[in-house]
Formats: structure tokens, C-alpha cells, sequence
């Protein structure tokens, strides 16, 4: 092994022990009863029970239910975000006066929300998406509005200097100036869609449809909290594929900008 | 005296926003008497008689306000503290050992992804329901984003100045107070942010899940028994609180980082 290659697999090979020593160590605590093991199985129980899952047609349909929730609340919020976005951030009047409205509405916990929307939508998956969009559409509004206050002036100008109008300048300059700022909100948004559709199904049950969080639910009320646990397990699993996939779009559709950022890391 | 108008005029603006739309929903509510969305006066009519027409002595509060409110705003304080107690040194200690944050990363990451919702139950099998188990879930759930950012935080302390302060002969105590804990802050206060919001919405969640008292629980029961005018009351009030402590803690920040904001020459 070179030099190089020892540098680059030092932190998997830390990473693994790591792991592997948590998982020990929770072992050892719960079968010595440190832990009480009525109220947290045994890591091993629980991995076991993860595994186990994925032969589990009724939690399968749930996890798809998930994603394909997911998919469309992180479809509506960035349909939404992405333009009210640009109004804001391109109208200054607009923007200040806005303000505390967005200020007030933001702090409101989604959570707080379920009896109300439970009421005035009503139940099944648009009662969970209505959630999910509230949520997660400040990050894509926020990073939208930084990312035109990002943008070069002197190139807006150059652009309106040769006559082109104002839907083209966005078009030609400030879309593609905030875009990196937009995907970052657009991945945040991706994580808090996912946990407050999974939330809304612990909290509801089977009212606002199918999903991972109906599924602990489901586990919760019949007190076995091992597929609860590695229900949460998987959940974990999928919010880490969801941010890579994500990520990995982003490289796809801004290579200019990673290429760029890895030229600066690599000159610092 | 141009800016300070301009100001006035800015802040003016945005409050004149809030007020028109809240007269808005005033005449709409009024005219279409929608059982869902009562007018504005009406929540805060409500708001007063729940909450603030108690005996002066009280400031005013009634048994509703000290018997929910309070309990409330005590369980995030006292779990954003332990959070902060523990995850802020523990972050620094991570972010300045390769070899540490190497053991720890994809641990740090897994635990992260795993919805704080979905744990409620192992949490209330652990310390019962009650106080403990509400401040002991906030305090997990909120210690996250403050460890993930200030080990950020830590690592990327300018290398230049650490040597410097080597060169220097400051002693690792020194080093420590005096360079890598101010460096820290900014993005600690980052996370800390996150976090904030987040203590709001785990409160809410504990207490619609288990729990006697509190604002969730006072939703919960709102709901239950179709008083839409007490759940409005419950979301704005959750509104104005999170708005509240959000300003407290920006004006702490600004306190705390008057150099940062000086090094940076950022404005405001």
C-alpha cells in the first residue's frame, strides 16, 4: 500500500472501528442490563429485526409509500419555493415587506399543525403533503432569496446594458448564479420532507396514509418495540440515500460549480 | 438621518404588511363565518381569556398560562442546556482530533438521520412519562445540529493561527480559550439555531404524545373537542414564542460575535 492509498482508507478503517465498537458496546450494556432491555432491545435483536423487514410485504409497501411521498412533497415544495423564491429575492419592496410575516409563520412547528390541517384538509396523503410543504419550503425560499443576493451585479448589468429584459436576465444570470444555493436548500428541504411525512404517520397512525411513520405506529400501538425500532433504523438508512442521491444529482446538474469548489479546496 | 428614516420606514413597512393581512382575514372570516378559520379577534380574545386575564399579582397569567406555558418553556430550556452543556465541548474535543472524528463521523451521521419522532416511545419506556423523559427526548433530539456544526466549526479553525499561537508559546489551555473557542462560535451559533427550532418542535411532540400539560397538550385537547378557536390560539401563541426566542437568541448572537462581524465587515 502507497503513502496515498493508507491516507485514504485511514478514515473508513477508523470509521468501521467505530461503528463496530458502538455496537458492542450497546450490546454488552444491554445483555449486562445496564440498559433495561424491556424498554431497549439488544442491538444485535434490533438489527436483526431490520433484516427481517425487508422480507415484510406490508413494511416494503409502507417504505415505498414513504419515498413516493417524499417525492412529491420535495416536487411541490421546489415548485413553489423555487418562484416565490425569486419574486422575493428580485423585488426588494416585496421582500422587506414580507419579512414578518415569513418570520412569524416559520417558528410555527409543522408538528402543531396536524389537528388543524387534520380538520381543514382532511385525512389521506394530502394531509401528510400539506405538512410536509410547510415544512420544508423555507430552506428552498431562504437559499433562493441568498443565492440572487449572491449574484455578480456587474453581470446583471452587462446583460441589461445589451438589452435584454428583465425574465431574461434571470433566466441567463441569476438562475444559474443561485443554483448552487438552491440545490444545497432544495437537499435540506429533502430531509425535513422526510422526517415530517414519517412524523405525521407516527403521530396520526393510518389517517394521513401509508408510510414508515404509520408503520412504527402501527408498532407502537401493539407495545412491540422492536419493529419500531428498526422501522427508525431503516428510516435513518433512507435519509442517508435520499441526501447521496441527492448530492449526486447535484454533481450531474452543476458540475461547473463542485468542479470549481474542488479547484479552491485544492489551492487552500 | 436618511438611514435612520429609511429604516423606519423599512420596518414600518413590514408590520403595516402583517397588520393588512391580518385585517384581511379579519373581514374574510366575518363574512364567510368558516368554522375552520376564525377571525383574528376571536383567537385573540381567546388567547387573553386563556391565558392573560389571571390577578395582576400573577402578571396577569391564569392556572392556564403557569400550569402549560411555563412547564413548556422550562422543558426546552432545560434541554437545549443539557444539549448545549454537553454537545458543545464534546464537539470541539471531536473537530480537534483527526483521530477521534475519524472513530466517530459515521456514527455521528447515522444517529443524526434517525427522525427524533420516531424514538418518543423508547424515550417514554425509559423515564416514564413525565418531565424527565420531555427534557431528556429535547435534549437528544437538539443535540445534533449543535455537534454537527461545532465540530464543523472546530476543524476548520484557520490553521495559520493555531501554528501561530504554537510559535507564540500559548500553552493548549490558552489555545483553547483564547483561538479555538471563539473560532468555534459562529458556527456554533449556527447550530444552535437549528436546534432552537427544532426544541419547539420535539416539545410539541412530547407532549402530544404523553404528557398532562403543555402547549401541545393544550392543542391535543383543543382538537379533540372541535374548539378551532382554542387550536388557533395554541399555534399562534407557539408562533410568537418561536419568534420571541428566536429574536433572544439573534441578539445574543450579536452580543457574543460583535468581533466576528467586525473581522468580516459584515454589516448588521
Amino acid at each position: 500500500m502507497t503513502e496515498y492509498h493508507r491516507a485514504r482508507a485511514l478514515p473508513w478503517v477508523r470509521g468501521l472501528i467505530g461503528v463496530a465498537a458502538f455496537l458492542l458496546i450497546a450490546e454488552v450494556l444491554s445483555v449486562t442490563g445496564v440498559i433495561n432491555r424491556s424498554a431497549l432491545p439488544p442491538i444485535s435483536t434490533v438489527l436483526g429485526q431490520a433484516v427481517l423487514l425487508l422480507g415484510n410485504a406490508q413494511f416494503l409497501g409502507d417504505l415505498a409509500a414513504t419515498v413516493e411521498a417524499w417525492m412529491a412533497g420535495l416536487a411541490i415544495t421546489v415548485a413553489v419555493g423555487v418562484p416565490a423564491g425569486l419574486v422575493l429575492g428580485s423585488v426588494p419592496g416585496v421582500r422587506s415587506a414580507t419579512r414578518a410575516v415569513v418570520e412569524f409563520l416559520r417558528p410555527i412547528p409543522p408538528v402543531a399543525l396536524i389537528p388543524l390541517v387534520a380538520l381543514v384538509v382532511g385525512p389521506g396523503l394530502r394531509m401528510n403533503l400539506t405538512l410536509v410543504v410547510y415544512a420544508a419550503i423555507w430552506p428552498v425560499l431562504f437559499n433562493t432569496i441568498y443565492g440572487l443576493d449572491d449574484v455578480d451585479p456587474v453581470a446583471k448589468d452587462t446583460l441589461r446594458a445589451f438589452g435584454f429584459g428583465r425574465s431574461d436576465v434571470i433566466r441567463r444570470v441569476c438562475l444559474p448564479a443561485a443554483a448552487p444555493f438552491i440545490a444545497t436548500g432544495i437537499r435540506v428541504a429533502s430531509s425535513i420532507a422526510l422526517i415530517v411525512s414519517i412524523a405525521t404517520g407516527i403521530l396520526t397512525g393510518r389517517i394521513d396514509g401509508n408510510g414508515i411513520g404509520a408503520f412504527i405506529s402501527d408498532a407502537n400501538t401493539a407495545g412491540s418495540i422492536n419493529p419500531a425500532l428498526a422501522a427508525a433504523l431503516w428510516a435513518g438508512i433512507l435519509g442517508l440515500a435520499l441526501n447521496a442521491l441527492l448530492l449526486w444529482a447535484e454533481r450531474r446538474v452543476l458540475p461547473w460549480h463542485h468542479a470549481y469548489l474542488e479547484e479552491s479546496e485544492a489551492a487552500q | 438621518m436618511n438611514l435612520a428614516t429609511a429604516k423606519t420606514t423599512r420596518w414600518l413597512g413590514r408590520w403595516l404588511v402583517l397588520a393588512a393581512g391580518t385585517l384581511a382575514w379579519q373581514v374574510w372570516a366575518d363574512w364567510r363565518h368558516s368554522a375552520f378559520f376564525p377571525p383574528p379577534s376571536a383567537i385573540g380574545a381567546q388567547m387573553y381569556h386563556l391565558w392573560f386575564s389571571g390577578p395582576a399579582s400573577y402578571l396577569s397569567l391564569t392556572p392556564s398560562a403557569t400550569g402549560n406555558i411555563l412547564p413548556s418553556l422550562a422543558r426546552v430550556a432545560a434541554g437545549l442546556g443539557i444539549a448545549v452543556a454537553v454537545g458543545a465541548p464534546l464537539g470541539i474535543a471531536i473537530g480537534r482530533s483527526a483521530a477521534v472524528s475519524g472513530y466517530l463521523d459515521p456514527l455521528l451521521h447515522f444517529g443524526r438521520s434517525i427522525p427524533a419522532v420516531a424514538l418518543v416511545t423508547v424515550f417514554i419506556v425509559l423515564f416514564k412519562l413525565g418531565d424527565q423523559m420531555e427534557v431528556a427526548y429535547i435534549a437528544f433530539g437538539t443535540i445534533w445540529p449543535i455537534l454537527v456544526n461545532t465540530i464543523d466549526g472546530a476543524r476548520t479553525v484557520d490553521p495559520l493561527q493555531v501554528e501561530t499561537a504554537r510559535v507564540f508559546r500559548l500553552s493548549a489551555g490558552q489555545r483553547l480559550t483564547k483561538l479555538i473557542v471563539p473560532a468555534t462560535m459562529p458556527k456554533f451559533f449556527a447550530g444552535l439555531r437549528i436546534s432552537l427550532s427544532l426544541s419547539l418542535v420535539l416539545m410539541v411532540v412530547a407532549e402530544l404524545t404523553g404528557s398532562t400539560d403543555g402547549i401541545g397538550y393544550l392543542i391535543n385537547n383543543a382538537s379533540n373537542s372541535y374548539e378551532m378557536t382554542e387550536v388557533w390560539a395554541g399555534i399562534v401563541l407557539l408562533g410568537i414564542l418561536g419568534y420571541g426566542l428566536n429574536a433572544a437568541l439573534l441578539g445574543v448572537e450579536h452580543h457574543v460575535l460583535a468581533w466576528h462581524r467586525g473581522a468580516r465587515r459584515l454589516t448588521n
